[in-house]
């Protein structure tokens, strides 16, 4: 497994976010986490990340306890990648620097090497000629693939997706769900929160429903989102049905 | 086929025209009259003539110029080193005030009580300690009386600079931190290429406007002794009962201050612009 939850429980004060949620991800694996805005989609992710601190349970990748809290969260991260629903690109950076900053300053590459690695990256994703460009300058679309380029060049062992369209024109979701398809089909593994259901339904091999701070069911996308076996799923589904989304 | 504007667009344009005029032609009456008024008013007071002789002689304007120019240098001089080593303290202490961690406490409480007191603190205070306590211990190699009024001016603007510094580091949203951290950067390296930055271009034109302030307050240094440009007035007053020297050194002062303020202008435009082309 690349990815085992066990048990992990999360709170805010007296709010219960996550209750005892327990996933395992198998490499090349792509599972969609589907459920209501504060079920603990992003929750998760940031603590996977090691960005919030769970309050009970185990988390490991490749095996090893990464919520230790002996680990170097700095080490653990550089194989963790995560993309945010708001970019979060610097903004007083080039695209270039912003991809680079990371190689650079992290894994200690030179300028000449992160930049061809980076500029590699831009030309796949058809963004070469906005290398020089300030992030204010892309669409939501664009500065979302670089984001995704930034998180890609620490060679993650794992990529987190947190409502990476979300944020997004409905025109330009189709270009960043294009990209994440393509790293699918490189056997990236990866682990992505989602609105939309129609995208989880292709690319993700597993789809799990959080409810109630726990994954209340989880399978393939065809068994979860089209013949759901709990009452819960089937209400959140019927929801999304009623508001056009799937 | 090449554009032009409709007769609607037309008419458009030649009433805004109009309207432009107008305006101009109102704003330059209205400064004439205040004009005319305020020279009127001041020109024909009883007491103008002797105030005309006791504030503006041209005489003693220029016998007392060099005087006030050699104290306006060491104010300059003063500027640049204090503008220098205040700004560094401030960008120092804002950042050991945002350091998280039971083990930083001491540091942190230092910062914090340092930026309360000397804040509260009037400048002149400061200075006497430093540069009448300080060499009163007898010490040996206690450094001169400017260098310890110039340290006492860094260490009591630092204190201000540093709660605009910690304002700017604030003002980056903990977005930001989580997408450095999340790439694996460390603390502190998130801190130096992703919020610093950020923080630093965004209380540029506050930490410009002390400065500006800053340039006045260094002629406090000459409670201490050393004879800055207002000192250098003050003794021409106290020669001849005229106060001509101090409207010399207002105007020096008021010179030395405008590069800096159409600098702080220029860079508060910049960042609005640069604002406004993100939203």
């Amino acid at each position: 497994m690349v990815l085992s939850c066990t048990d992990v429980r999360k709170t805010f004060g007296d709010h219960v976010i996550l209750d005892g949620l327990s996933l395992d991800v198998a490499e090349h694996e792509v599972v969609a986490l589907i459920g209501a805005s504060g079920s603990g989609k992003s929750t998760l992710l940031r603590c996977v990340n090691l960005l919030e601190q769970i309050d009970d349970g185990e988390i490991r990748l490749d095996g090893t306890e990464i919520t230790d809290p002996r680990a170097d969260p700095d080490r653990i991260r550089q194989r963790i990648g995560l993309v945010f629903q708001s970019y979060n690109l610097f903004p007083h950076m080039t695209v270039l620097d912003n991809i680079t900053l990371a190689p650079i300053q992290v894994h200690r590459r030179t300028k000449a090497e992160a930049t061809e690695q980076a500029m590699t990256w831009l030309t796949r994703v058809g963004l070469a000629e906005k290398a020089g460009a300030y992030p204010d300058r892309l669409s939501g679309g664009q500065q979302q693939r670089v984001a995704i380029v930034r998180a890609l060049v620490n060679n993650p062992r794992l990529l987190l997706l947190d409502e990476v369209t979300s944020a997004l024109d409905p025109e330009l979701v189709g270009e960043v769900l294009t990209m994440i398809k393509d790293l699918k089909g490189e056997g990236m593994t990866m682990v992505l929160a989602t609105h939309e259901m129609g995208f989880a339904k292709q690319v993700a091999d597993r789809v799990a429903f959080l409810d109630g701070g726990k994954v209340l069911e989880a399978g393939p996308p065809e068994q979860v989102l089209g013949d759901p076996v709990e009452a819960r799923t089937r209400q959140f589904l019927a929801r999304i049905i009623e508001a056009g989304r799937l | 086929m090449t554009y032009a504007p409709s007769t609607r667009q037309q008419e458009r344009i030649a009433y805004r025209r109009r309207q432009t005029i107008r305006s101009v032609l109102l704003a330059a009456l209205s400064t004439a009259v205040v004009g005319t008024l305020l020279t009127v008013a001041i020109t024909g007071a009883p007491g103008w003539d002797r105030v005309k002789s006791s504030f503006f002689d041209l005489d003693a304007a220029r016998e007392y110029l060099p005087d006030i120019l050699t104290g306006l240098w060491l104010n300059l001089r003063l500027l640049v080193v204090c503008a220098t080593l205040a700004l560094a303290l401030g960008l120092v202490v804002a950042v050991l005030r945002t350091l998280r961690g039971p083990v930083f406490f001491p540091v942190r409480a230092l910062a914090t009580g340092y930026t309360y007191s000397f804040r509260g603190l009037p400048l002149i205070i400061v200075i006497y300690l430093y540069a009448f306590g300080i060499p009163g211990l007898r010490l040996q190699g206690t450094p001169d009386v400017l260098v310890l009024g110039a340290a006492a001016i860094i260490i009591t603007y630092g204190a201000y600079l540093a709660e605009v510094f910690r304002a700017g580091i604030e003002s980056v949203h903990p977005s930001q931190i989580a997408a450095a951290r999340s790439l694996g950067l460390s603390y502190r390296q998130a801190m130096r290429h992703v919020v610093l930055p950020q923080a630093v271009r965004r209380v540029a034109p506050p930490l410009l406007n002390d400065t500006v302030a800053l340039q006045k307050d260094v002629g406090l240094i000459s409670l201490a002794g050393p004879i800055d440009a207002i000192r250098a007035a003050q003794i021409g007053v106290a020669q001849d009962a005229n106060f001509t020297p101090y409207i010399v050194a207002g105007v020096l002062f008021v010179l030395l201050a405008l590069p800096l303020i159409g600098v702080t202008d220029w860079v508060t435009l910049r960042a609005a612009r640069r604002q406004n082309a993100g939203s």
